[in-house]
């Protein structure tokens, strides 16, 4: 293989991630996709969802990204995140207990006109992948 | 004359003074190293995030008819929404007193063309000054600038912006903020927020270091879908920023008045001093005198 490619995941808050992966899959909006070094250099909008890469060692890794757009580069990727967290520094609990508010209020923008349901949609989302990567911590 | 007892107290008091200036400049200084990492660790996303709509707005320039509608100014500004800045707490010098002051001379100079401005107040120093003066405060952001906010603060504020900028509610948005210069100089700044300016002057910046490099991009929506997508978060961005620089000042500020107000108390304990020892030593004089003038009484 071509060496490896430079991941950056940046949101305004710090440098989430910066690192070598080989390969990096991500969440474009119009589909999953992956790259591996020497890749076509493009840029499209991410959905909420998991970015996984495999390090050098060629262990996998998992961050939640939301709000974000991906340059790509044939030796780097560049990830722009509202806000992006690794796997491990995600608290399984906080994560369900926010779910479960996501899916009262959700329930609640259904019945009534005045709270906004696209929000409360997105919010559900975001909950819902983030408790998706951190529970990929347990299966392995 | 002022007894010994008494300027022995006035002492007291300004040593206990000069005790708190202290500790609230060593707190300032602690919270402006935290502003100013968090400025730091801001830039690495802003500066990718300028350099990929500058690009992006490169490529859709040539059709002006189809611009998205967060680029295109209005012909007729009759309303304009001003995002005022100011620290939530005092004790900062004239930090907020010149951000009001500045405020109202953007208000004066936009009420003179007729135009109508509605103030969202972060910060509670700006609220109180325009509530009391009876402006018409559209929203307020209590308890952000100067403490520890995240992005999503930026968000909320950009996005109900965007809306009313959308369904015609106003035809100009403004920010006002505190831009860190240096430690000792925060200046008043005035941007524009929507609809938005500031894309071409980002892609100057950084087109000398990378030419062309970006252009070749394949866009997976395409790319006036991408900058649709992308614009709002440029007004996030900036508020986001306002909204750091801010704080970053306040503390700034906030330290160097209390430097000034530690180094005028050192001088007036310095002084009273001076006076302190005068009247004692007046007052040791007048006893030696009146023991002498007895004693030669005596022997009289």
């Amino acid at each position: 293989m071509a060496g490896n490619i430079r991941l950056e995941v940046v949101t305004p808050d710090k440098s989430v991630v910066s690192d070598e992966a080989q390969t990096v899959v991500a969440p474009g909006a119009y589909g999953e996709f992956g790259v591996l070094p020497g890749h076509t250099s493009f840029l499209t909008t991410l959905k909420i969802g998991m970015l996984r890469y495999k390090d050098k060692t060629g262990s996998e890794r998992i961050v939640f990204v939301s709000g974000g757009f991906a340059e790509v580069l044939p030796d780097k990727v560049t990830i722009l995140a509202e806000s992006a967290e690794r796997r491990r520094d995600i608290d399984v609990e906080r994560a369900r207990a926010a779910l479960r508010r996501a899916e009262e209020r959700l329930a609640e923008a259904r019945k009534r006109e005045d709270l906004d349901f696209n929000r409360a949609q997105a919010a559900l989302q975001r909950a819902l992948a983030r408790v998706k990567v951190a529970e990929a911590q347990r299966a392995g | 004359m002022a007894t010994l007892k008494d300027i022995q107290r006035k002492i007291g008091a300004v040593k206990k003074t000069q005790k708190i200036t202290k500790a609230m400049n060593m707190v300032a200084a602690s919270r402006l190293r935290g502003a100013q990492q968090k400025m730091e660790a801001f830039r690495p996303y802003a500066n990718k995030f300028a350099e990929v709509l500058g690009s992006l707005a490169e490529r859709i320039e040539a059709d002006e008819e189809h611009a998205p509608p967060l680029l295109v100014p209005r012909t007729e500004v009759k309303t304009i929404d001003l995002v005022l800045m100011t620290s939530d707490r005092g004790l900062c010098g004239s930090f907020n007193t010149n951000l009001i002051a500045h405020a109202e001379r953007f208000l004066k100079e936009k009420a003179d063309q007729g135009i109508e401005v509605r103030l969202i107040c972060m910060g509670r120093k700006g609220r109180d000054y325009f509530r009391r003066r009876k402006y018409k405060i559209l929203s307020e952001h209590i308890g952000i600038v100067g403490a520890k906010f995240g992005f999503n603060i930026a968000v909320n504020v950009g996005r109900s912006l965007i809306d009313g900028f959308l369904s015609g509610e106003f035809d100009e948005a403004h920010m006002l903020f505190s831009e860190f210069v240096s430690m000792a100089r925060q200046a008043p700044t005035v941007k524009q927020l929507l609809p938005i300016t500031s894309v071409e002057k980002a892609e100057e910046a950084q087109k000398a270091e990378d030419v062309g490099y970006i252009a070749e991009h394949i866009c997976e929506p395409p790319a006036e879908e991408l900058m649709a997508e992308m614009l709002p978060k440029q007004v996030y961005v900036q508020i986001f920023r306002g909204l750091l620089e801010t704080s970053t000042s306040e503390h700034a500020a906030r330290m160097q008045a209390m430097d000034n107000a530690t180094n005028n108390c050192k001088e007036m304990i310095t002084s009273l001093t001076l006076v302190y020892n005068k009247a004692r030593q007046a007052a040791i004089t007048a006893e030696l005198m009146d023991i002498v003038g007895g004693a030669e009484a005596l022997k009289g």
